[in-house]
């Protein structure tokens, strides 16, 4: 096991970003997890993406609930505040924190049994209310902390490493987030870094609820031929339908893409997405499409990769809540105590 | 609640006893990591879906140690709609003193109902107590943050609220067992010291609670009584009436669990006291004896649950014909110690 503490002494040398933190400042503990579990890459994915965006590791706040997946928090973003709450309920913990400082970035950590399963309630919550938030599943297919039984994502007719088949339908939790309003809905795949990371930036300067499911091989439980979550099959059945570059704003354009058409698309902030179309009859702007697509492909056993939904103006819950523009945590007595005079028109009108 | 409590603002949800029930895990971890929250609990009757407009005070002891593993929870009775407000005002302050859950424990009889009281009053001069929240000044001043230190001997660490610092202050708040400075351990001795604390949090609570209104019978009394909560008001006439039929009973309410230290000494001082409640099981009476180490034959009941608020008839009848069992000099001896000829 590694309870190690990491080295301290960083190379003098190392890259800075432009607030002139290193990358090193955005890593977190020795992970515990198995060597080679997708998860790990998805925290390495974390990690560039804050790197790059130039966030100051401390305004974030990573929140998980329990399982592989929600352990990972403390493996990346160590000057951030964590919080590691009960099984299927981060997104109900994260909604609170979320109104109280909106002030902060949100990074929800979450797994298939921990979203799909005991969770499916406040998944749906959280997209539908519009938190503003990265909610992020690493998506395995099975239990990995308690060995391996099917999760409410295993596909259909595949086999666990014991050879038993799974007969359950699969719930795919893209589509149920794009059913469930999520402004910002992407897949990926933990092994293919190049494509993760640009969502996750995209995800995280998009205003509204962010919803990006992530294929995690479980190198324990679920990487076996007759997995539909592996290494092998993934790679085999990806089908990306676009690629994504994230650039601020301030950035000249100046980078061409040969292959393919391209679509430009502003964010709030002023923050730009350039969408490379892979598949050209692909159309992330239009979710009756986008389901479609997507069914079509999951009944060919295809797994769809790329940004699949983008509502790109939309509001969040401090929008539709008209909450003030100051943070709730930092309202004093003054703006929160109404006074005994005004008691005393509620007492009156109770008369 | 949690989330936004977490993150430093206020927070509370407004429930009952099924609401209690579903969120037990989430209460558990909120003592454990030691998170602000207030819940407004509405008890009405009977376990499951029961009578869920009828009015009863039983949820003591799911409240009081709701969650499993040890815990030990703060609960505050109101016994009147004025009496709501200036406790639930108090349950935000003292949730954040002590950052723990505070029940404010209506019966749905005061929750539900309209009622005569006092006008709501508020002191201008009152400020809000945040707790113990360490500031990015105080960390750049160098004092040592561990998210569960007991730096001051009550019991109570410092928290620090989520982007405080760039580099201090920052911990991970988990409901897996810690170390003072929130570090993931299962060691036996960190798992003990941080219970250790936790307790004398308990009892630097204690001390902070609103204490009980205990005020004397009108002549020299030997026995007393003891209730919380919306039992007020026909207990006040009951004991006019007692007292007119020559049964002199020195009084305490209840306002908040844990108990005070009066409330062992009412207790200590009188040779027979009757708990008037309105639940089947007794539950303050086994808050009491278990929580103040009482001789349960010290102490009867007198319960009311079928759902309607408690009477000044029924309390006078059961007081009246229980006292002339257990209370010398009003009739027969107590049982146990009736002299065997």
């Amino acid at each position: 096991m590694t309870y190690l503490a990491k080295p301290r002494l960083h190379h003098p040398e190392l890259p800075k970003n432009a607030l002139g933190y290193t990358r090193r400042d955005y890593e977190g503990a020795i992970s515990t997890l198995c060597a080679g579990c997708g998860h790990d890459s998805i925290s390495a994915a974390i990690i560039q993406a804050f790197f790059d965006l130039d966030i100051a590791p401390h305004r974030v706040a990573k929140l998980s609930g329990i399982g592989c997946s929600s352990k990972t928090p403390t493996y990346f973003l160590g000057n951030s505040h964590g919080f590691n709450s009960v099984h299927g309920r981060m997104p109900s913990v994260l909604t609170g924190a979320a109104l109280a400082n909106r002030d902060l970035i949100y990074l929800g950590v979450s797994g298939d049994g921990d979203s799909a399963s005991i969770g499916l309630g406040q998944f749906a919550h959280v997209l539908r209310r519009g938190v503003n938030m990265v909610y992020i599943v690493e998506n395995n297919g099975v239990y990995g902390l308690t060995k391996g039984q099917f999760s409410a994502t295993a596909d259909r007719g595949s086999r666990s490493k014991r050879g038993a088949a799974n007969n359950d339908e699969p719930i795919d939790l893209v589509l149920l987030a794009l059913a469930l309003g999520a402004t910002f809905v992407a897949r990926g795949f933990s092994g293919d870094k190049a494509q993760l990371v640009p969502l996750i930036k995209a995800a995280v300067m998009h205003r509204g609820a962010a919803f990006i499911d992530v294929i995690s091989p479980c190198v324990a439980f679920n990487n076996h031929p007759g997995s539909t979550k592996s290494y092998d099959y993934v790679r085999e059945h990806n089908e990306a339908v676009n690629r994504l570059d994230f650039m601020p704003e301030r950035e000249p354009i100046g980078v061409e893409y040969p292959d393919g058409g391209t679509s430009d698309v502003v964010l709030h902030d002023g923050g730009l997405l350039r969408l490379r179309k892979l598949d050209a009859g692909y159309d992330p702007s239009d979710k009756v499409q986008a389901m479609s697509f997507l069914e079509a492909h999951r009944a060919r056993g295809e797994v769809v990769t790329g940004l699949l939904y983008l509502h790109a103006d939309s509001d969040d819950m401090h929008a539709a809540l008209q909450t003030v523009d100051a943070p709730l945590n930092a309202l004093s007595d003054a703006d929160l105590v109404p006074g005994n005079a005004a008691l005393g028109g509620v007492n009156a009108s109770l008369r | 609640m949690i989330g936004a409590a977490w993150n430093g603002a206020r927070a509370f949800t407004a429930t009952s006893g099924p609401g209690i029930s579903l969120m037990q895990e989430f209460l558990g971890l909120a003592y454990f990591a030691e998170i602000p929250a207030v819940l407004f609990d509405v008890q009405r009757g009977s376990p499951s879906t029961g009578m869920p407009t009828r009015t009863q005070q039983a949820d003591l002891l799911s409240c009081a140690y709701a969650s499993h593993g040890d815990t030990r929870h703060v609960l505050l009775f109101p016994e009147d709609p004025r009496e709501c407000f200036e406790l639930g005002a108090l349950a935000f302050d003292l949730a954040d003193r002590l950052q723990t859950p505070v029940f404010v424990m209506l019966d749905l009889d005061i929750g539900m109902q309209d009622w005569l009281c006092e006008p709501l009053a508020w002191d201008d001069r009152k400020t809000m107590d945040r707790g113990k929240v360490m500031s990015a000044q105080e960390l750049d001043a160098g004092r040592d943050f561990g998210r569960y230190l007991d730096v001051d001997g009550d019991g109570i660490p410092w928290r620090t609220y989520p982007g405080t610092h760039p580099s201090k202050g920052s911990y991970f708040t988990r409901g897996t067992t810690k170390d003072r400075y929130a570090r993931y351990t299962e060691e036996g001795p960190a798992y003990v010291d941080n219970m250790q604390r936790l307790l004398r949090k308990f009892e630097t609570a204690r001390a902070l609670l609103p204490r009980p209104e205990i005020t004397n019978a009108s002549q020299p009394a030997t026995a007393g009584v003891i209730w919380f909560g919306s039992t007020g008001a026909a207990m006040a006439e009951s004991l006019a009436e007692l007292e007119r039929r020559g049964i002199h009973l020195d009084r305490m309410r209840i306002r908040a669990f844990p108990f005070h230290d009066s409330v062992a000494e009412f207790i200590a001082a009188h040779e027979h006291v009757f708990v008037v409640e309105q639940n089947r099981d007794a539950q303050l009476k086994m808050l009491l004896v278990n929580e103040c180490r009482i001789d349960p034959a010290r102490l009867s009941s007198v319960l009311h649950y079928d759902g309607t608020p408690i009477t000044e008839r029924m309390i006078t009848r059961e007081i009246a014909e229980q006292a002339r069992l257990f209370v010398p000099g009003l009739g027969f001896q107590r049982p146990g110690i009736r002299k065997v000829s």
